[in-house]
């Protein structure tokens, strides 16, 4: 029997072109032993919903750098939940006002990465919480 | 909820689900396998392969549209390397189809291969079989990029597509080996960049030489993929070699072929598994091992006395 292998789908939602972060979060990923969906640039919450579906993801890890987190964010979660997966685990980061982070996290964001973050810590949140 | 019940009813997150069961191996695996098998043989299996940056994710994304447009459905799984290191992967074939993934009669999957070296991974073909059997008319099978030997697509796929592109060196000393073999359609993707007509006549110039052997001669398309030019016309060699193997009966034979190298490997992954539940795990094996090494037996009669005792 093979292990469980954990999928994660790396997006970057909103019009902002800036993805060496997601790139880089993503390499990290990889060398932490995941598989990792990566979709690029522009993805609407609905693409991002229903790539998250078909690859039948354990986490959905979004890169912003526009500002338009407080939308997007929120909207995939509410998607991918519409869509029956109940338990994917939604992370987000970019460029977050700490004072968003809370809303961020109500809405089903589960944890928000801002710059200075170390990737050990984002492989180490994924591995204790993902199901 | 059956979950095979659900992917024929035509839910879009049991087809997902199923493709992972298959893919990590769950103990409900074979019962879905089981189920899902007398509803497969209808989609068209189409198979992408080339070197690495060919553009194979861009052809089949532009294939996929034009599918779309004559009104088939499309499945597509996309294999991309899984490190042998870290065990992770990065799979990036998707973000050539974004524009597909809005689209509800298209499905597609990536797939790491996950150690396998033939250019899929080991359950592409039974990912496969559930895309057929949740309705898929056309199923895409987009291979890693390989070099020379990594031809497992030809016995996953009905028509093989091998992509190529100018200017990697000596052109024929990268595909003569394998590769050219297994194409049935060529297409030079980047045709619009130098080398593509040396290309084409090194290619033409080696596949005349097996003209009197067969009497499908692969023909080669000339494409520039990201603009879509040059896929309506590799769309209708495509189907022209799906009428040629339909009307010969070589597609019965090719599906023929693929049924008992896949009945094959089902039983021996099977009796490997008996061997590791009877003879590893239960420790007989260090006994074997203890007599071996103090010359009092060999592996060969071990063997024999094993199979003997098993097949009983």
């Amino acid at each position: 029997m093979m292990e469980k292998r954990i999928r994660v789908l790396v997006a970057k939602p909103g019009l902002d072109g800036h993805d060496r972060g997601a790139k880089v979060v993503a390499r990290a990923l990889r060398d932490a032993g995941f598989e990792v969906i990566y979709t690029g640039l522009r993805q609407t919450p609905e693409q991002i919903a229903e790539a998250a579906l078909q690859e039948d993801v354990n986490v959905i890890a979004m890169s912003i750098l526009s500002g338009a987190h407080m939308h997007l964010f929120p909207r995939v979660v509410e998607l991918v939940r519409e869509k029956g997966m109940k338990d994917v685990l939604v992370v987000g980061g970019g460029v977050i006002p700490e004072s968003d982070i809370p809303a961020l996290k109500k809405a089903g964001i589960a944890e928000v990465f801002t710059p200075g973050t170390k990737t050990s810590d984002i492989v180490e949140f994924i591995k204790a919480h993902v199901k | 909820m059956d979950i095979v019940k659900e992917l024929l009813g035509g839910s879009r997150l049991a087809l997902s689900r199923t493709i992972t069961a298959i893919e990590n191996e769950h103990e409900n695996a074979s019962s879905i396998m089981r189920e899902l098998y007398h509803h497969t043989g209808h989609a068209f299996v189409l198979g992408i392969t080339g070197p690495p940056g060919a553009g194979k994710s861009t052809m089949t994304d532009k294939l996929a549209r034009a599918y779309r447009n004559m009104g088939k459905t499309v499945g597509i799984i996309a294999v991309d390397p899984t490190s042998p290191f870290s065990g992770g992967a990065i799979l990036g074939d998707r973000i050539r189809m974004n524009g597909l993934t809005l689209d509800e009669g298209v499905f597609i999957r990536s797939m790491g291969t996950r150690g396998s070296l033939g250019g899929l991974s080991h359950k592409t073909a039974d990912a496969v079989k559930a895309l057929d059997a949740f309705g898929k008319d056309i199923i895409f099978v987009e291979t890693v990029g390989v070099g020379q030997s990594e031809v497992d697509i030809v016995k996953a796929a009905d028509t093989t597509i091998v992509v190529l592109i100018p200017g990697m060196g000596d052109d024929i000393q990268a595909i003569k080996a394998g590769i050219l073999e297994i194409g049935d359609v060529f297409a030079i993707n980047k045709a619009d960049h130098d080398g593509a007509d040396k290309l084409q006549a090194e290619l033409n110039m080696m596949l005349d030489l097996d003209g009197l052997k067969f009497d499908w001669r692969p023909p080669i398309q000339k494409v520039v993929a990201n603009q879509g030019e040059g896929i309506d016309d590799l769309v209708k060699l495509i189907e022209k070699h799906y009428a040629y193997i339909s009307k010969t009966g070589k597609l019965a034979q090719r599906r023929h072929d693929r049924t008992k190298t896949e009945l094959l490997e089902l039983l021996n992954s099977s009796i490997g598994t008996y061997v590791t539940k009877h003879i590893v795990d239960t420790g007989r094996i260090n006994k074997c091992l203890q007599d071996i090494e103090a010359h009092r037996n060999d592996p060969y009669t071990i063997v024999h006395q094993l199979m003997d005792e098993l097949l009983k």
